[in-house]
C-alpha cells in the first residue's frame, strides 16, 4: 500500500472512484436480485438507480447482474416497472422466477 | 512589525472594514456567510461592496454558520477561491466542518471577529472560539490592529492556496476592540493585492469534467491515518511558505512582518510578556513606560499560532529571566493554551529555562488595563510562585 507521501493529498481520488476497481459484493444483505430476460424490456432504470456497477450493459442491452459488486440493497427490483428483476434469499440456489403469463401485456 | 516611513494614504476604518477591503480587492469567487456579532459588520461591509459593483464575488446567504462551512467546501472542491467570516458560536457551529474543510484541503480564508464562547452568553473578545478550533487543522494568525488585520487576510489568502499549503487560514481580531474601533489604515492599490494573490488555480477542480476525482471519500484504518500525516506536512510548509510570502509582502507594500512574531524591546529584556493581538498594543505602552523607570522588560506577540513556532519562540525567550504568558482563554482543569505551547517549546529547546509564569486574563471582554499588565511585571520581580495559575482582573 502506499506511503502518505505517495497518496494524492486530500484523500483525493484521481479520475474518480469505481467499483471497476474493486469487488464490492464481498458480503450482501442476505437477498440478491435475480434477472428475468424474458420480462425485460431494457428500459435499463435498474442501471440508473443502481448505485453500485451492478447492473451489466452492452450496446444498451441489458444483460445481468454482477454479483462481484451487488450488496443485495433491492433498488433495482424497485426500480423494474416488469418485474425482471426479483430479490430472492441468498441460500436459494433455484430461485422461483415470475413468469410471464399467457397473453399478458407488460407495461412500461 | 516596521511600517515602511513614506505612508501615501491613511484611510480612518475599523478592523472589520480594513478586513472588508482585503475581501474587496482580494474579490474571491463565493462567500458563503452568516452573520453573527461581532464579525457582522465584516460581511455588511463587504455585501457593499458588491452592491455598489466594487467586486463580484458570489456570497450565498446561508442559515447557520454550519451551511456556510459547508457550501464553503463545496465551492472550494469546485474550484473555487473561497473566503467566510465568523465569531464565538457560529464558529463552533461550524468546526464540524472546519475540520473537514482542512482534511480535504480546501483553502479557505476564514476572517474571526474573536469572542467569548457562550455560556453564559457574552458577545465581547476572547480567545476561547479560536483556542477551540486550534486542532482542527488550520492556519491560524493572530492580529494585533486593523492595520495587521488588512495585511494579514491578504497574505492568508496566498498563503492557503500555495500547492505545499492548502488548508483553511482563520485570521483572528479582537472583537470590538479592533473589529468596532477605527483608527487609520493603509489600504494597498486594488492592482498591488491582486497581484500579490494572483489568480487561484486549484489543484484538483471538480468542475473540471476533464479530469474527474473523487472528493472527501470514506477512509478507513487503512487509509485515515496517511490522510491526517498529510496535514501534518501541510502545517509544517505552511512555516517556510509564510516567511517567503513576508518577503514578498514587504516588496509590495513596504511593511515587513519579520519571521513568525513582533519581538518588542526582547532582545535585552529580563522579564518578557507573552501576548497575542490587541492587548499586545497595550503591553507595549507598558513596556515603555517601565522602560523610562529602568525595568529590562520585552514582548514577544505571536502572529502565527498554529502552525506553532515552537523553536523560534524558545531561542527568542531563552535570555529572559522570567517570561510570562497571557492567555485571553483557558482549557479547564489545565493552563492557557498559549502557555502550554510556550512551556513545552522551552522543554524541548532549552537546557536553562526561564522561569514561566501563566495569566489568564480578559475572558468576556474583561478589561485589561495598562496597570493590569504592569503587575505581572511586578509578580515577576517579586519571585512569586510560577506553580500557580494567576488571573488578572478577576475579583478573588
Amino acid at each position: 500500500m502506499k506511503r502518505y507521501q505517495e497518496l494524492p493529498i486530500g484523500g483525493v481520488i484521481p479520475g474518480g472512484a469505481t467499483p471497476h476497481l474493486v469487488q464490492t459484493g464481498g458480503w450482501r444483505s442476505g437477498k440478491k436480485p435475480v434477472f428475468n430476460e424474458k420480462l425485460c424490456v431494457n428500459c435499463l432504470l435498474c442501471w440508473v438507480h443502481c448505485p453500485e456497477a451492478t447492473i451489466l450493459v452492452e450496446r444498451s442491452q441489458m444483460r445481468g447482474i454482477s454479483y462481484d459488486h451487488c450488496k443485495g440493497c433491492g433498488i433495482c427490483s424497485q426500480a423494474c416497472p416488469t418485474g425482471a428483476i426479483v430479490m430472492v434469499a441468498e441460500t436459494n440456489d433455484e430461485p422461483q422466477m415470475p413468469q410471464q403469463k399467457a397473453g399478458e401485456e407488460v407495461c412500461v | 512589525m516596521r511600517v515602511a516611513t513614506e505612508q501615501k494614504r491613511l484611510t480612518l476604518i475599523t478592523g472589520a472594514e480594513a478586513a472588508a477591503h482585503a475581501m474587496r480587492q482580494i474579490n474571491p469567487d463565493v462567500v458563503p456567510v452568516y452573520p453573527i456579532t461581532p464579525q457582522t459588520p465584516i460581511i455588511e461591509t463587504f455585501a457593499q461592496f458588491i452592491a455598489d459593483g466594487q467586486c463580484d464575488t458570489e456570497i450565498i446567504n446561508v442559515e447557520s454558520e454550519h451551511s456556510a462551512m459547508s457550501a464553503a467546501v463545496g465551492a472550494s472542491c469546485a474550484g473555487a477561491r473561497v473566503m467566510t467570516a465568523t465569531s464565538s458560536q457560529g464558529l463552533a457551529l461550524m468546526l464540524e466542518i472546519v475540520y473537514i474543510a482542512a482534511s480535504m484541503r480546501c483553502p479557505i480564508v476564514i476572517a474571526v471577529g474573536s469572542r467569548a464562547l457562550s455560556g453564559p452568553i457574552n458577545i465581547h473578545c476572547d480567545h476561547s472560539d479560536s483556542m477551540m478550533a486550534r486542532d482542527a487543522g488550520c492556519v491560524q494568525i493572530f492580529a494585533e490592529n486593523a492595520q495587521e488585520a488588512y495585511d494579514l487576510m491578504i497574505i492568508a489568502q496566498r498563503l492557503a492556496e500555495d500547492r505545499r499549503v492548502l488548508v483553511p487560514v482563520m485570521v483572528m481580531q479582537d472583537g470590538f476592540t479592533i473589529t468596532h474601533s477605527a483608527e487609520p489604515v493603509a489600504l494597498l492599490p486594488d492592482e498591488s493585492v491582486r497581484e500579490f494573490v494572483g489568480q487561484y488555480e486549484p489543484l484538483y477542480p471538480l468542475l473540471d469534467t476533464d479530469r474527474p476525482t473523487t472528493q472527501g471519500p470514506f477512509a478507513l484504518p487503512d487509509y485515515y491515518f496517511e490522510l491526517k500525516r498529510q496535514q501534518v506536512d501541510a502545517l509544517e510548509a505552511a512555516r517556510t511558505v509564510w516567511l517567503e510570502l513576508q518577503e514578498r509582502f514587504a516588496e509590495t507594500s513596504g511593511r515587513r512582518y519579520e519571521g513568525f512574531f513582533e519581538e518588542y524591546k526582547l532582545s535585552d529584556a529580563e522579564y518578557a510578556l507573552v501576548i497575542l493581538s490587541s492587548t499586545a498594543g497595550t503591553a507595549k505602552v507598558v513596556i515603555d513606560r517601565l522602560r523610562r523607570k529602568g525595568v529590562k522588560v520585552g514582548l514577544l506577540k505571536p502572529w502565527l499560532f498554529r502552525p506553532f513556532p515552537a523553536e523560534e519562540i524558545a531561542q527568542a525567550l531563552a535570555h529572559a529571566h522570567a517570561i510570562a504568558v497571557l492567555d485571553r482563554a483557558i482549557s479547564f482543569g489545565s493552563w492557557g493554551p498559549m502557555y502550554l505551547e510556550i512551556s513545552a517549546a522551552l522543554g524541548r529547546y532549552l537546557h536553562e529555562k526561564p522561569v514561566l509564569y501563566n495569566y489568564i486574563y480578559g475572558l468576556g471582554g474583561r478589561d485589561t488595563p495598562p496597570e493590569s499588565i504592569a503587575s505581572v511585571v511586578t509578580d515577576m520581580q517579586n519571585e512569586l510562585d510560577p506553580r500557580v495559575l494567576r488571573y488578572l482582573g478577576l475579583r478573588e
